[in-house]
């Protein structure tokens, strides 16, 4: 048992301030149990998000101590004790309340994603594809959404204007991860470029380092990325290509204009 | 008066999981306006949590495996309550499921021929789960997420639904609820309403279960005046972790058994052999040197005891514990470390790896997982018909977890994910074909609304009364100490009448704060499904006098033939009063009756 004060963000958009919870914390515990605890004991009405309590759903994203964290896989014996532990919302985005944010950006920026448009299957109706080729796209499948990434890239973090033209590192990889697909046929490069704001990333590694998943976001989706837009914009060899294989790359519209219509597709039996 | 907005719609969905997902994506295929209702936000509901896979007999890793073989290791499995419509529907649609989801951005692991890879579960006779790594449950979320999105399927996060509503024909029509972050109410209308709310696990202390899993869609059918049937049939998972404390419940996939990992008690006795029951003796090995060959031939050897189905290990589990040869935190011992290698372990498993070195610094390559039973799925729930998803209430539809069934007894692990596509695919059928058909209105009486409303908000303005946590924390010791893994009649009874105390202290509840995000409130207005969900399975539990699959009572040790063919149907009657009524199962035609019979191979 060890003694220690949470120091909690409590308010909502109007403004708010940080409230003290001195508790005490038993043998494995993790931010969100003591949390937990304070709502059960001390603020019944302490807004926090949370479902799965074991690192898989992406719910319980917040700042601990500064940084960007899942409470449900902080174990408290990893923080000092001696000052206060200071459990602050996601900065990136709108307060509802106390640790709870609007997250709805991401959500829209997927909304704007120009969706999976497969090739045909074989001739049994089924896909045949390698475990290597289909391992990349798993990287990125390892994704649990909790928008940390988000949350600490300065490109939104500190310029809410950029939100508008700016899909960030959750929404790059998501690219990233039809770019490699084996079955995807949609072009999004020049998408990327032109509205998603893949330029505005500096690679500073920033969302790398907060991922709970470990996915490499910088060196394996943006940075490859990046090369494959340059390409497609500025190479010689691929505009040759293109020419002799009379292969148009897809603008920015018309990537963005596939969309699946329901009426349109092949009723599954 | 209370202010609410109100939205029409042709068919609306409660709840996101799998279920939910898939039913909404059949309706807008359909070209019907329809949405989503969920309690949290989307691409969190509790699939996210399914680790091993998804059971579909494609033959892709042993071609002998087709849909009679996953048909008869259902019914078996379910220790032959299950409904064998669902059971045959199930087995022969689920491959065309999860290939659609490849169709759809899914990445499943693969074969090396490029075919989508299986792999051995407990009561599967061949390795038959489709997966990616143990985490299947969030790939396929994510694609029925994805494809959610780009079908522009309107939902409505974080909305907790109250009350379903009827028109003056008694058809359901509506759904109350609230907006959690805004607290503003909300009613929709719509031809018609698929539930696919998930569980019940949120009411046990011990429980892979996330807050979520309160019993919603079971209690807005029972108070709408639809059938549940066995509620008493709960799956205690026998894998949980244990310690530290905090963590106690979390699920450790079956996967780990399937992928080679063994049960050992503190004396070191691999001592599942000692618990093979009578029924699966023919296909189960009955020494190690067996059980090992099996991983590499299926075909020469019999399976290891460890993949017995989820019953029969938990409640062996269980038995050792008892019997003192647990762990220092009364689990046993769960063990892949000395059985694979750190790297195909770390393949394999990445999430438990994962989930064991952060949360209990055990690293699962190396040492033993401490392990026991936590309560993990209800394989009873609503009634339904099984080609449609009907329930036995007009214009309500129900799939997944919160529909009965399928299951029977006893869930076999890797039947739930295909279960969600299979019949969230046929509830979305059943529920557009009847929002086609269907004339009548759709009109919603205000002034029930507004009682609703009225009701959902008292905690609110009352002060002094009792937390609701507190509720909740004694509804879970009861549930825990009285209705758990090992039941005996007098317990029983005595839950009954501890959770009528807690019903009482409902109209006591007071939360502080205001209407916005107020996780108090929220809780509030979670406890009346959570006790009235509570009291079924408890009256069920005291009616089936048998023990069988998921259901064990200590003052009635074996399985009786006779309640083997009975479904004790679960309902609110005319005056109010919740009650059991034994009807017999639907009688499964000879030639699938022929399917249970063959022999182990």
């Amino acid at each position: 048992m060890a003694e220690v004060v949470m120091r909690i963000w409590r308010g909502d958009s109007e403004g708010g301030e940080f409230q003290d919870f001195p508790t005490q914390v038993s043998e494995g515990e993790v931010v969100l149990d003591v949390v937990h605890r304070i709502q059960a004991e001390d603020a019944p009405d302490l807004a926090c998000r949370w479902n799965c309590k074991a690192g898989k759903c992406g719910s319980c994203s917040a700042e601990i101590n500064g940084l960007p964290h899942l409470m449900c896989m902080t174990r408290m014996d990893t923080l000092p004790t001696e000052e206060p532990v200071v459990i602050a919302p996601m900065k990136t985005f709108p307060i509802i309340r106390d640790l709870v944010t609007d997250v709805s950006f991401n959500y829209e920026m997927a909304r704007r994603l120009p969706p999976f448009a497969p090739k045909e299957p074989g001739p049994d109706g089924t896909y045949r594809m390698q475990q290597i080729d289909v391992e990349r796209g798993q990287e990125f499948r390892k994704c649990i959404e909790c928008f940390m990434c988000q949350d600490i890239c300065h490109v939104i973090r500190d310029h809410e204007e950029n939100k508008e033209h700016y899909a960030g590192p959750r929404l790059f990889i998501r690219y990233m991860e039809l770019e490699s697909h084996p079955l995807d046929t949609n072009d999004r490069r020049e998408l990327l470029r032109e509205e998603m704001g893949l330029g505005y990333c500096n690679i500073t590694k920033c969302c790398t380092e907060v991922c709970p998943e470990h996915i490499k976001i910088t060196d394996n989706a943006i940075i490859p990325l990046k090369e494959r837009v340059v390409d497609a914009s500025y190479d010689p060899v691929a505009w040759l290509g293109r020419k002799i294989l009379r292969r148009t790359k897809k603008t920015a519209t018309e990537a963005a204009n596939y969309r699946t219509d329901p009426k349109t597709v092949k009723a599954s039996q | 008066m209370a202010e609410y907005e109100q939205i029409d719609f042709d068919v609306v969905v409660i709840g996101a999981g799998g279920a939910g997902l898939r039913a909404a994506i059949e309706a807008k295929q359909r070209g019907l306006r329809a949405a989503i209702v969920c309690k949290s936000l989307l691409g969190k509901a509790h699939t996210v949590m399914a680790e091993g896979g998804a059971a579909a007999a494609m033959g892709n890793v042993w071609s002998e495996d087709n849909w009679k073989v996953h048909f008869r290791d259902t019914i078996r499995g379910g220790k032959m309550l299950g409904n064998w419509r669902m059971a045959q529907l199930h087995a022969q649609e689920s491959p065309d499921r999860i290939h659609e989801l490849e169709a759809w951005g899914a990445l499943f692991d693969r074969t090396n021929d490029g075919r989508i890879h299986q792999r051995d579960f407990g009561g599967h006779r061949y390795a038959r789960l489709a997966h990616v790594g143990d985490r299947t449950g969030l790939e396929l979320i994510r694609t029925l997420q994805q494809r959610a999105v780009a079908l522009d399927i309107d939902v409505f996060m974080e909305t907790k639904i109250l009350r379903l509503l009827k028109n003056p024909s008694g058809e359901v029509s509506g759904a109350v609820g609230y907006h959690r972050p805004t607290g503003k109410m909300m009613v929709f209308t719509a031809k018609s309403f698929v539930l696919a709310t998930g569980g019940i696990g949120r009411s046990w202390k011990y429980s892979t279960n996330s807050w979520e899993s309160t019993g919603d869609g079971h209690a807005l059918a029972l108070w709408a005046g639809a059938d549940l049937i066995d509620m008493e049939c709960l799956q205690f998972h026998p894998t949980g972790m244990v310690w530290p404390l905090s963590v106690r419940g979390l699920l450790v996939t079956e996967g780990v058994r399937g992928d080679g990992g063994i049960l050992r008690n503190s004396e070191g006795q691999r001592f599942m052999f000692n618990y093979i029951p009578e029924v699966f003796a023919a296909e189960t090995a009955d020494n190690e040197a067996e059980a090992d060959r099996w991983y590499e031939d299926h075909i020469n050897n019999r399976r290891p005891p460890e993949l017995l189905p989820r019953d029969e290990v938990a409640r062996s589990i269980n038995a050792e514990v008892k019997a003192g040869r647990g762990g220092p935190h009364g689990g046993v011992y769960l063990d892949i470390a000395s059985r694979r290698s750190s790297e195909f372990i770390q393949r394999q498993l990445p999430s438990m790896y994962h989930q064991f070195k952060e949360l209990a610094g055990v690293d699962i390559t190396k040492e033993a997982m401490e392990v026991g039973p936590t309560c993990h799925y209800i394989m009873g729930g609503i009634r339904v018909e099984p080609d449609t998803a009907a329930s036995t209430v007009p214009g309500l539809f129900a799939a997944g977890e919160v529909a009965g069934g399928l299951h029977g007894a006893n869930r076999l692990g890797g039947n739930s994910l295909s279960d969600l596509l299979v019949f969230g695919r046929r509830a979305g059928m059943g529920a557009s074909d009847y929002a086609e058909s269907r004339t009548s209105v759709t009109t919603v009486d205000s002034t029930e609304i507004e009682r609703i409303i009225d009701e959902a908000r008292a905690p609110l303005a009352r002060e002094g009364g009792e937390n609701p946590y507190d509720l909740q924390r004694d509804l879970q010791e009861t549930m825990q100490n009285l209705v758990g893994i090992i039941r005996t009649g007098s317990e029983l009874t005595q839950a009954l009448s501890e959770i009528d105390a807690l019903k009482e202290r409902v109209p006591n509840v007071s939360v502080n704060g205001g209407i916005a995000y107020n996780p108090g409130w929220n809780l509030a207005t979670d406890l009346p499904s959570m006790l009235s969900v509570c009291t079924m399975v408890t009256m069920g539990a005291i009616e089936r006098k048998e023990s069988r699959g998921g259901h064990t009572r200590d003052d009635f040790p074996k399985a009786d033939p006779a309640l083997g063919k009975i479904n004790f149907v679960q309902r609110i009657n005319g005056s109010g009063e919740c009650v059991v009524t034994p009807e017999p199962l639907p009688e499964m035609p000879d030639e699938l009756k022929a399917l249970l019979e063959e022999g182990a191979h």
